[in-house]
């Protein structure tokens, strides 16, 4: 094996593996991106995310479709959501609080109730081929795309529109970024808030399915390894633009791809130093986007974290 | 529309309200009392008086915040009850508040458009920027549309928060404090434009204020209040300005101005040079600040908020990091640590205390005892605090600085601002003061406890202090400086004794004319 092929292999098993990886962090990015701007930040999306993976694996299994299993774990997810909102408007609890508690809540309840799907086999989700114009069985492999990204991209153009032309765009960006001027327009900042929260749990709950339904493909408790909480990361790393959301989602992606990629080729070195290169890109970007001098560009004025 | 049934009842545009006997009572409190104002359509009317005169509460009861005890209001001639906020915009009937309430990431053309009740689900906004322009053309405010509001100054956020209610049709505007973030220039261009409206009959205007000058040049009526009760009032011009000051302020003993002592030799103090921060987004917030202040000597220094004060302030407290830059007392290199700061005696106070120099929810014993906790006699050996000399000090402190509180075990944020920074006072200026450093001491306070406050910082620079003085109240900066220096964008760009200089040339520095 030459090294140019060994270079193409490696490339395009990690633009395929980015498409795969990434596609969990686009949807639970862009949950998040909406929660945040509404002024409020949930640490329990990594709960919804797991609890997303254990119920759509499960419906599927007993079902038989997958994508009922994806609707169904984008309703629980909002479930969580609609929690997480309701909690929150109550006097004195505090978001980052509520939503560890959530995220442990979460995990714990899908641990409960998934017991009994990590052995059997769901049926999992159909990918479409776009690589048949290619003779290469590499590209064509690399091209099995998962209709849930094409979603995921079109759904962050979406934002990225709606954000700023339609009215409950500008209601959801008053709401975050200043509460007195949104209760001077006489806007419900909670029920804006709990909308915001339950939409955004409900985008978590589907990428938690994707992880179980397409890839890796199975239930397992160690399934999510934290890619709800790097999500939050991600966000502050996009500056809440849903755009900025997928480009980040796919470097994220691509880091997460990177160990697999360079064990397809038989370098198996460092493959856990390699897999382990999302949390250090995570720790890398926190380090370099964020400064003790400065606050940070773009935030929602009601962030916790920025007030 | 609503603007249709005004031009029905009223001949010009503009709506006027009446109030008969309003009054609100809170518990035992009587916030206003019995108070009857008339403000015709097409008049500016200005609402004169202290903090907690009622001013506030009478404007709430009018806008539907409050429901009066007693008391009526008629809006062009008929009797209304207001249950809303909302309902007072459907009667034509706005407020601009003190604070912005515009959204500071949206633009102007965004914050307008989401302010109307009928905003459309999908915003054409071409067709919006379309009549945006066209209703910018009826009225004289000329503001940026496409940039996010916070980029823009404090006049243009004002005159957009204007723009807001015009553009929702409310034809009679509340101005609560309008020109308190503003230059002297900018206070004057927005007043005059919002007067030339009121004159043409398109607006009427009761503006609360506190400014005498403002009520001057343009109000055509004025009110007075104190505790809840209509004093006086009348036809400006009738009424002279040492009136209103009487019947704003009443019986109560205001102490005497500080005499300023004559101060013959010129001793260096407190020196900065070549001063650099960056501000929370990393842009340069002050550059190249370079001043002396010497023994008995106090510096002023005059800006709109907003100009790099509050880092510059940051930089001489430590609280922020210089880029470039050195501090020198008596000529020796000086950190903003605990240790100099005891060592040259350097000392402090600024507005809002309970945010910026005390812990809220600590008591006042402890408050005071913030200079002294870790000395002896509170201390009586490393590392060991005794409550009772640090109680026995504060006992002192209380009753020598007059600080109204039931005991010294009381949170300080039980007490009210006066008292608050009085108590920080107490801490800051009953040892040797070398140096002090000062931003904005009586913002939001009473008369009385204003004028004890610069007596205190007079005091102070007779007694030999160097004192630096931030203000963004141009008068305190007159009646204080020895020496004048105005800030605007980051620099020092104007500076002189306070006998060769006057209020328009100051002013004018202020709005970044170097003149």
């Amino acid at each position: 094996m030459g090294d140019d092929t060994g270079l193409m292999t490696v490339l395009l098993a990690m633009f395929a593996g980015a498409i795969r990886v990434s596609t969990p962090f686009l949807f639970v990015s862009l949950g998040e991106m909406l929660t945040e701007k509404s002024g409020r930040i949930n640490l329990g999306l990594e709960g919804t995310l797991v609890f997303g993976a254990m119920s759509g694996y499960a419906i599927s299994y007993h079902t038989g479709s997958p994508w009922f299993g994806v609707l169904v774990a984008g309703v629980a997810g909002s479930l969580f959501g609609a929690l997480h909102g309701y909690l929150c408007k109550l006097p004195k609890v505090n978001d980052i609080a509520i939503g560890i508690a959530m995220m442990l809540f979460g995990t714990g309840l899908a641990f409960f109730f998934g017991k009994a799907y990590i052995q059997p086999s769901a049926p999992r989700l159909p990918a479409l081929s776009l690589g048949g114009w290619s003779d290469h069985p590499g590209i064509r492999q690399a091209l099995e795309i998962n209709p849930l990204f094409l979603l995921g991209v079109g759904l962050a153009v979406l934002l990225w529109w709606a954000l700023k032309n339609t009215r409950y765009g500008l209601v959801l960006r008053t709401t975050g970024d200043s509460a007195p001027a949104a209760l001077a327009l006489g806007i419900n900042i909670n029920l804006v808030r709990l909308l915001a929260t339950t939409a955004g749990g409900f985008l978590a709950g589907i990428g938690g399915s994707f992880l179980s339904l397409y890839y890796p493909g199975s239930w397992t408790e160690g399934l999510s390894s934290g890619q709800g909480l790097m999500a939050v990361a991600l966000v502050i790393f996009a500056r809440w633009n849903p755009i900025y959301c997928f480009w980040a989602a796919l470097l994220f992606g691509a880091a997460g791809a990177l160990g697999p990629a360079l064990q397809s080729i038989g370098i198996s070195r460092g493959y856990h130093f390699f897999n382990a290169a999302p949390y250090i890109l995570t720790l890398l970007i926190m380090i370099v986007s964020t400064s003790p001098k400065r606050s940070l560009k773009g935030a929602p004025g009601e962030l916790s974290i920025t007030k | 529309m609503t603007s249709l049934a005004h031009q029905q009842t009223a001949p010009s545009r503009a709506v006027g309200i009446e109030t008969l006997g309003m009054t609100k009572v809170f518990g035992s409190l009587t916030a206003l009392d019995d108070v009857s104002i008339r403000v015709a359509p097409g008049s500016f009317h200005a609402l004169l008086g202290e903090n907690g005169a009622g001013k506030s509460t009478l404007v709430k009861c009018v806008m539907g915040f409050y429901q009066p005890t007693r008391g009526t209001l008629l809006v062009n001639g008929n009797e209304e009850t207001v249950a809303s906020p909302r309902a007072a915009h459907s009667l034509g009937i706005g407020m601009v508040y003190q604070h912005f309430t515009l959204v500071p990431s949206l633009t102007a053309a965004e914050n307008l458009v989401i302010s109307r009740a009928d905003a459309p689900q999908v915003i054409d906004w071409q067709k919006e920027r379309q009549a945006l322009s066209d209703f910018l053309q009826t009225t004289p405010f000329r503001v940026p549309l496409d940039v996010p509001v916070s980029s823009l100054s404090a006049g243009e956020k004002q005159k957009l928060e204007i723009l807001k209610q015009l553009y929702l049709d409310q034809r009679f505007l509340i101005l609560d404090e309008p020109t308190s973030v503003l230059t002297p220039d900018e206070a004057d261009e927005v007043l005059g434009l919002v007067q030339d409206m009121t004159k043409a009959g398109d607006l009427t205007v009761l503006m609360i204020t506190h400014k005498f000058r403002e009520v001057t040049s343009y109000a055509d009526e004025v009110t007075v209040l104190r505790q809840g009760k209509m004093i006086g009032g009348g036809k400006v011009g009738e009424i002279s300005v040492a009136d209103m000051s009487t019947m704003m302020i009443g019986e109560t003993q205001i102490r005497e101005r500080a005499a300023r002592s004559q101060t013959s030799k010129k001793t260096l103090k407190l020196e900065l040079a070549g001063l650099f921060a960056e501000n929370n987004e990393e842009a340069p917030a002050i550059e190249a600040i370079s001043l002396k202040v010497h023994k008995g000597e106090i510096l002023g220094i005059a800006g709109v908020s907003g100009n790099g004060q509050s880092e510059l302030i940051e930089v001489l407290s430590g609280q922020r990091i210089p880029s470039d830059g050195r501090i020198f007392v008596d000529k020796k290199p000086y950190e903003p640590t605990r240790q100099h700061m005891d060592q040259f005696k350097v000392f402090g106070f600024s507005e809002e205390p309970l945010r910026n120099a005390a812990v809220p929810r600590m008591s006042v014993a402890e408050n005071m005892a913030f200079r002294t906790f870790d000395k002896s006699p509170i201390s009586p050996f490393k590392g060991w605090l005794s409550p009772p000399p640090m109680r026995e000090r504060a006992r002192e402190l209380i009753s020598a600085y007059r600080v109204k509180t039931p005991t010294p075990d009381e949170p300080i944020e039980n007490l009210s601002g006066g008292n608050v920074q009085r108590a920080i006072l107490a801490r800051e200026l009953s040892g040797t003061v070398d140096i002090l450093i000062v931003a904005n001491p009586c913002f939001g306070l009473d008369f009385a406890s204003v004028a004890e406050i610069r007596a205190q910082i007079m005091d102070q620079r007779n007694k030999g202090a160097a004192v630096l003085l931030v203000s963004e109240d141009l008068d305190e900066i007159l009646e204080l400086s020895d020496t004048v220096a105005v800030m605007s964008e980051g620099r020092i760009t104007y500076s002189s004794p306070i006998a060769e200089t006057d209020r328009a040339t100051v002013g004018h520095a202020m709005a970044g004319q170097h003149a």
